[in-house]
């Protein structure tokens, strides 16, 4: 019995010892990319692999084999709390402007060497200087995308359609749905009334609350992934979201639903990035794949799978990506691309401070209380 | 009285099983919609088969719930022997107690914990990622073997133990007594926990999450990721698959099952009447 045991035992030590130095053959290179779920093209619907069309082509040209390791998170937050648990080691992230941002500042990046990314010159000259990353040293723009106004117009007047007033319109009393997290939902209303959503005054948040007070009523129910389907099905007729979700719900709206969208005067902006964690292995396989994903095959093919903008000029300038998304879309996702940088820093949301955030997610609770 | 109790029976059936059908039906649609149902196609099943990455993350979650089984099966047998012997009340009191501790704890604090353990041991011998298979492994044995555990122990308790005894009494030596004897005797209580923690480890999303590392994720913590975006309908046809699978398998235990309760009560029979025959 103790004989078996210890064999037993001793199994499993060396299962553990083996694992710690890392048995396998060495001539592989491994770059663990770390990036949202469903944010890559991934092969499907004919599509290209493009992870898969990476490890290839870095095979061909630099005769070496590589093995991606590619996993996927849920937010922001998600991400930061395995990257900052120091137990995990990723060589490309793709995290959110605000979080970028924070990750600057608490030392989590490495800046860019930006002549293994040649690339990186298709990237629009909108995108440099942006908030989260001013001098550009640590981040390579993927995706971004508008915060606009979706409706179904077999239910929704013309006339009524602009600006965020339709979201406060009484006629679609139990038709309206409302985003359910607090930086969202109060940023409609901060936008409705002309506040900064990044300010720290307490009485702008107190207003935007009120605002929010005289909606609820009107409100079907707070949403965040509900929305695909109560729009889709024509259950809710009004509803904020991001341009390129828009087309998700046009793809699969049910007959007699007649979805539309367009963008209020003020709005929020995000753009997701490609950055390089202090705790990457292979700084310059790293900052390879970042090049490659911004070379037009790749790109163009993310960009389709994502249905997000792409800031990179050889997708949106693609012949083909533009005959595909069609002209109405284009319209959409890429609305005036030249003033981007303004809109931004003066629109999008920014880190609030601790104190902002607690107070601001204290009003919230009293407004899903109510 | 009667039609009362159809009644609630079948409110109790639908309640369980209308989500299922519900995945079952949209898993065969051909628009991405869980509004409309615009024709029959197998479309979701052929992009499941294409989805590497999905089939990777089935794969991981096999490995690992097969490993974690087979391992914390030995182990808890073992340690569900240990136990029974034990002489001392006292000391028998603290064992079950701290068997139970992993059982009854959050999920989430067992998963922080883990995490921290992996971390602080991980510093310790300098490496640069900590967390990787092995510690999922390790995870999923630790919330698995109390289970196991607590499905071998009634086992050995209604055994008879003067059926060892007898055996070493025979000439067996305790290890032959063990394996001939009482593994034979606990062998349901064994299985049952063998498929138990198989199941727990499968669907086991939030100690995973926090012991996951960089390559290895499973994939509930695939699922959950997809939220940025909607969950697509391949992962409608995955449920499906996964759902048959356990179904039929479930169903051969079950026949399997009654197999051997008949074949078992036969050569009762059979023994009896070999018995009664000669006092005939």
């Amino acid at each position: 019995m103790k004989k078996t045991l210890s064999v037993l035992l001793a199994a499993v030590m060396l299962l553990a010892l083996c694992a710690l130095s890392g048995c396998g053959s060495s001539d592989t290179l491994t770059l663990n990319v770390y990036n949202w779920g469903e944010y890559i093209s991934d092969g499907s619907e004919d599509s290209l692999n493009t992870i898969k069309a990476f490890e290839q082509w870095y095979r061909e040209t630099y005769g070496q084999k590589v093995k991606v390791n590619y996993t996927t998170y849920a937010s922001n937050e998600d991400m930061y709390a395995k990257l900052s648990s120091g137990a995990v080691s990723y060589d490309v992230i793709i995290p959110s402007d605000y979080m970028i941002a924070r990750l600057a500042q608490e030392n989590m990046l490495l800046p860019l060497d930006f002549a293994n990314i040649p690339n990186y010159e298709y990237i629009d000259e909108s995108f440099r200087g942006l908030y989260y990353d001013p001098q550009d040293t640590y981040s390579v723009p993927y995706t971004y995308g508008v915060v606009g106004v979706i409706y179904n117009a077999s239910v929704v007047d013309e006339a009524d359609a602009r600006g965020w007033d339709l979201m406060w319109n009484e006629k679609y009393k139990g038709n309206i749905v409302q985003f359910n997290n607090s930086r969202d939902a109060f940023a409609t209303a901060m936008y409705k009334l002309g506040i900064d959503v990044n300010t720290t005054d307490r009485a702008e948040w107190e207003r935007a609350l009120a605002e929010l007070k005289t909606q609820a009523p009107l409100v079907k129910s707070y949403v965040m992934d509900e929305i695909y389907n109560m729009m889709e099905s024509g259950e809710a007729a009004v509803g904020a979201y991001y341009a390129g979700d828009y087309f998700t719900m046009l793809d699969a709206q049910a007959e007699g639903v007649d979805l539309r969208f367009y963008y209020p005067e003020r709005t929020n902006y995000f753009v997701d990035a490609m950055c390089i964690p202090s705790c990457c292995q292979h700084k310059e396989l790293a900052e390879i794949f970042i090049n490659y994903m911004l070379s037009e095959e790749p790109a163009v093919a993310n960009a389709e799978y994502i249905y997000y903008a792409s800031p990179n000029a050889l997708v949106y300038e693609n012949e083909e990506y533009r005959e595909e998304l069609g002209e109405e879309a284009m319209e959409i996702l890429y609305p005036g691309i030249e003033d981007f940088s303004k809109l931004y820093n003066e629109y999008a949301y920014q880190n609030l401070d601790p104190e902002t955030l607690d107070f601001v997610n204290t009003l919230w609770e009293s407004l899903k209380i109510a | 009285m009667k039609t009362a109790s159809k009644i609630y029976t079948g409110l109790v059936m639908l309640f369980l099983f209308a989500p299922i059908a519900i995945l079952l039906v949209f898993s065969f649609n051909d628009s991405k919609s869980l509004a409309v149902f615009s024709e029959f196609s197998l479309h979701w099943y052929r992009e499941l088969f294409r989805d590497s990455e999905t089939l990777g993350a089935v794969r991981n979650t096999l490995i690992l719930a097969a490993s974690a089984a087979l391992i914390s099966t030995v182990m808890g047998t073992a340690a569900a022997v240990g136990i029974h012997k034990l002489k001392n009340r006292y000391m028998r009191a603290a064992m079950d107690t701290v068997t139970n501790i992993p059982m009854i704890n959050p999920d989430i604090i067992t998963g922080i914990s883990l995490m921290l353990m992996f971390v602080f041991v991980g510093r310790l011998f300098g490496a640069a990622t900590s967390l990787n298979f092995v510690t999922m492994l390790i995870a999923h044995i630790t919330f698995c073997l109390p289970y196991v555990i607590l499905q071998v122990l009634p086992k050995l308790q209604q055994m008879d133990k003067a059926l060892p005894e007898a055996a070493m009494d025979l000439g067996c030596t305790p290890m032959r007594a063990f394996l001939k004897v009482e593994v034979p005797e606990i062998m349901p209580g064994i299985i049952t926990g063998l498929i138990m923690a198989f199941t727990l480890s499968l669907d086991d999303f939030v100690i995973s999450y926090f012991t996951s590392g960089n390559g290895f994720q499973t994939l509930p913590i695939r699922i959950y990721n997809m939220t940025k975006k909607t969950v697509t309908p391949k992962m409608y046809a995955l449920a499906t698959i996964i759902f048959f699978v356990i179904l039929f398998l479930l169903l051969l235990s079950n026949l399997t099952d009654s197999d051997t309760a008949k074949a078992v009560r036969t050569a009762r029979e059979k023994k009896r009447a070999r018995r009664t025959r000669p006092a005939a």
